[in-house]
């Protein structure tokens, strides 16, 4: 049966993805804006990105925030995809449902929190803050996604599969990156991807965290906004909302394939 | 057909030579054996002290109803489980501090379990690669198991793109591709129809005659079990109940859940009157049924003594069916026709007895059904020899 659109369901629709995507259709609008005053529309123009690939400052925010994303989106991949490894695959052991409700409480938490604590416990081991320290604290809770992500797919997986890799012969290491992680694959990179793309957004965990030299690209914009915010700026997040939407579409379409391609055993 | 002659003749060998007692007198080492072995899940117990020895060569079925503990008793032969106690020998030596990795059994899983990443090449292949043979032996080797399951042409693809046949092909030809000890196969044609399964099983018995590697299959399909296997493990609630031929578990159960499980049986409740008189009734009792004037004259293996309580087990085909009463028969039974199930080239009457008990009677149809003597809530005769029934005590 194809319900037809009707006039509650069209003005639901319109006036729900208005308010959504209203802000951001408006900044990416101004971008393009040839005036400086960012209200005011006076023509069609690109000079803004021209202007921003000459700001040193920003370039250097930007190489930051790359740098900090892949470390932190790589180490949270591994991390994430051992623990989903062992929360669906060790069966039952005392408290399990405590492990796995500490792996998911993280997506939960309130940034602050997550940013404060970390903050309090590189002061305590003496750590100096930087590029390092963010890269830990990204690590810290986009490993959750990723285990997420990750367990999703392995709750499906034909654990025969890896009996049949012992079975020919395969020892424990040979069978994991000979037989599991070429069919898990797909939802291991659409985990680092979203990894990616939360790393690459975040302010508050980050700006807890941060240190002299270690500016990254949302802190940047945060701080020249309460300056005034300047058509550079719109430019700017133009090219983060692409770069992240492209991220997430990506990861969503690795995981349809997944499914598509018959790697779910019947 | 050719084939179909072959297995049956193969299995009538071996009842008459029961090769696996002659090996157990002259003192071979069994290829595989289990020594009081238990499994415990928990508080569930799936195998309960089982001992059993399967010969070189054998194909050898394990049969059950469903979580009988077939399939775990090979689970642990594999290696993807650990007996709770007991001892599990693989000629001779205890394999139980082996892993899986390292055992020279091979298994054809349920699934398949044939790897979604790799082509039926890759996956054929994928045993011999982590046996450090060289490429070209690796080649060589998987080209011949392409041929042996007549594969070679689909050796690029993938898994999803072959049907349910061909994937069981590719994971008997992985199964075999090391040359193993010991085939392991639990339920391999479980997931194929009807027709495909008959020509499998042939299939299976040929290979395996081929290469006189030892066969172990899991299955709770008698039929099947009875078709491929040269000796047949039936099991019921974690216990081997029997071990014969195929042949061997079908005319002489040893207990009324073997004779009730392969194949249709008629069982009667009575008690042992004598011993039976007559020309061919050595070793037989007499036998009354409860509720029923006469008695009849059965085998009895287990030398039951007079009173005793015992079922009578006869099977379908062996009685016979008619509207006189025969006056040389040993064994008949007045009854009238309750039901009569047509299947074409077959007919089994329902014929309800003096005691309320219905037995089943069936005939094979020689005339066209139109022409049938007997219907529906007739009085007819039942008879069958005195070789036909057997005495069980349990």
């Amino acid at each position: 049966m194809i319900r037809r659109l009707t006039w509650f369901n069209a003005t639901a629709l319109t006036f729900g993805f208005t308010f959504l995507y209203l802000p951001i259709v408006l900044l990416i609008i101004y971008s393009f804006n040839e005036s400086k005053l960012v209200t005011v529309w006076g023509g069609f123009s690109t000079k803004w990105y021209g202007e921003l690939m000459r700001n040193e400052a920003m370039l250097d925010a930007a190489w930051v925030t790359l740098r900090v994303a892949v470390f932190s989106a790589s180490i949270a991949t591994a991390l994430g995809t051992m623990a989903a490894i062992v929360l669906v695959r060790a069966g039952r052991f005392p408290s399990r449902t405590l492990f796995s409700g500490m792996v998911y409480a993280p997506l939960v938490m309130p940034e602050v929190i997550t940013g404060l604590s970390l903050l309090l416990l590189f002061i305590a081991i003496g750590l100096d803050r930087g590029m390092l320290t963010i890269i830990l604290a990204h690590t810290t809770f986009a490993m959750c996604y990723v285990a997420v992500v990750v367990s999703s797919r392995l709750v499906t997986f034909d654990q025969s599969l890896e009996e049949a890799a012992a079975d020919l012969g395969a020892s424990p290491l040979d069978t994991f990156f000979s037989v599991t992680l070429p069919i898990i694959a797909p939802a291991v990179v659409a985990g680092w991807l979203l990894a990616f793309t939360l790393s690459l957004d975040d302010l508050v965990i980050a700006s807890f965290n941060t240190g002299p030299g270690a500016t990254t690209l949302p802190i940047k914009i945060y701080s020249a906004v309460r300056l005034g915010v300047s058509p550079e700026i719109n430019a700017l997040s133009t090219i983060l909302i692409s770069i992240v939407t492209v991220g997430v579409i990506t990861a969503s379409l690795l995981q349809k394939r997944l499914v598509r391609r018959g790697y779910q055993v019947e | 057909m050719n084939e179909q002659s072959s297995t049956q003749k193969r299995n009538q060998q071996t009842v008459s030579g029961n090769s696996s007692t002659r090996f157990e007198k002259e003192g071979r080492t069994p290829i595989v054996e289990f020594r009081n072995v238990v499994k415990q899940f928990g508080e569930f117990t799936a195998v309960d002290d089982v001992s059993l020895k399967i010969w070189p060569g054998e194909f050898f079925a394990l049969l059950g109803p469903s979580g009988c503990g077939k399939t775990t008793l090979l689970r642990m032969l594999a290696g993807f489980e650990t007996p709770s106690s007991g001892e599990i020998l693989l000629d001779g030596k205890n394999i139980l501090p082996v892993p899986p990795n390292k055992r020279p059994v091979n298994m054809m899983f349920q699934s398949y379990a044939l790897f979604p990443h790799l082509s039926v090449r890759d996956n054929i292949a994928f045993g011999l690669k982590r046996d450090g043979m060289t490429k070209e032996n690796i080649e060589a080797r998987t080209e011949e198991m392409l041929k042996l399951v007549r594969m070679e042409n689909f050796a690029h693809r993938k898994p999803h793109q072959m049907s349910g046949g061909q994937r069981q092909r590719v994971a008997l030809a992985r199964a075999l591709a090391k040359n193993p000890k010991l085939l392991l196969l639990d339920e391999p044609l479980g997931a194929l129809d009807a027709k495909l399964r008959e020509a499998t099983q042939f299939e299976l018995v040929n290979i395996q005659e081929k290469l006189g590697t030892t066969f172990i299959i899991v299955t709770h399909d008698q039929e099947e079990a009875m078709t491929v296997s040269t000796r047949i493990g039936v099991m019921n609630l974690g216990i081997v109940a029997q071990v014969d031929t195929p042949a061997g578990i079908y005319e002489n159960p040893s207990s009324r859940f073997v004779a009730d499980f392969i194949g249709d049986v008629n069982l009667l409740e009575g008690r042992i009157e004598g011993e039976a008189k007559g020309k061919h009734a050595e070793g037989n009792m007499l036998f009354a049924a409860n509720g029923i004037e006469t008695t009849f004259s059965a085998r009895c293996p287990d030398q039951l003594e007079a009173g005793t309580t015992c079922w009578l087990a006869v099977r379908p085909e062996k009685i016979a069916i008619s509207k006189e009463k025969d006056t040389k028969a040993v064994n008949q039974v007045s009854g009238v026709v309750d039901d009569i199930a047509y299947v074409g080239n077959l007919s089994t009457y329902h014929v309800r007895l003096a005691n309320g008990r219905v037995i089943k009677a069936q005939e094979v149809n020689r005339r066209r059904v139109e022409n049938r003597e007997i219907t529906w809530e007739d009085e007819v005769w039942l008879s069958f020899t005195e070789g036909a029934g057997l005495l069980l005590a349990e």
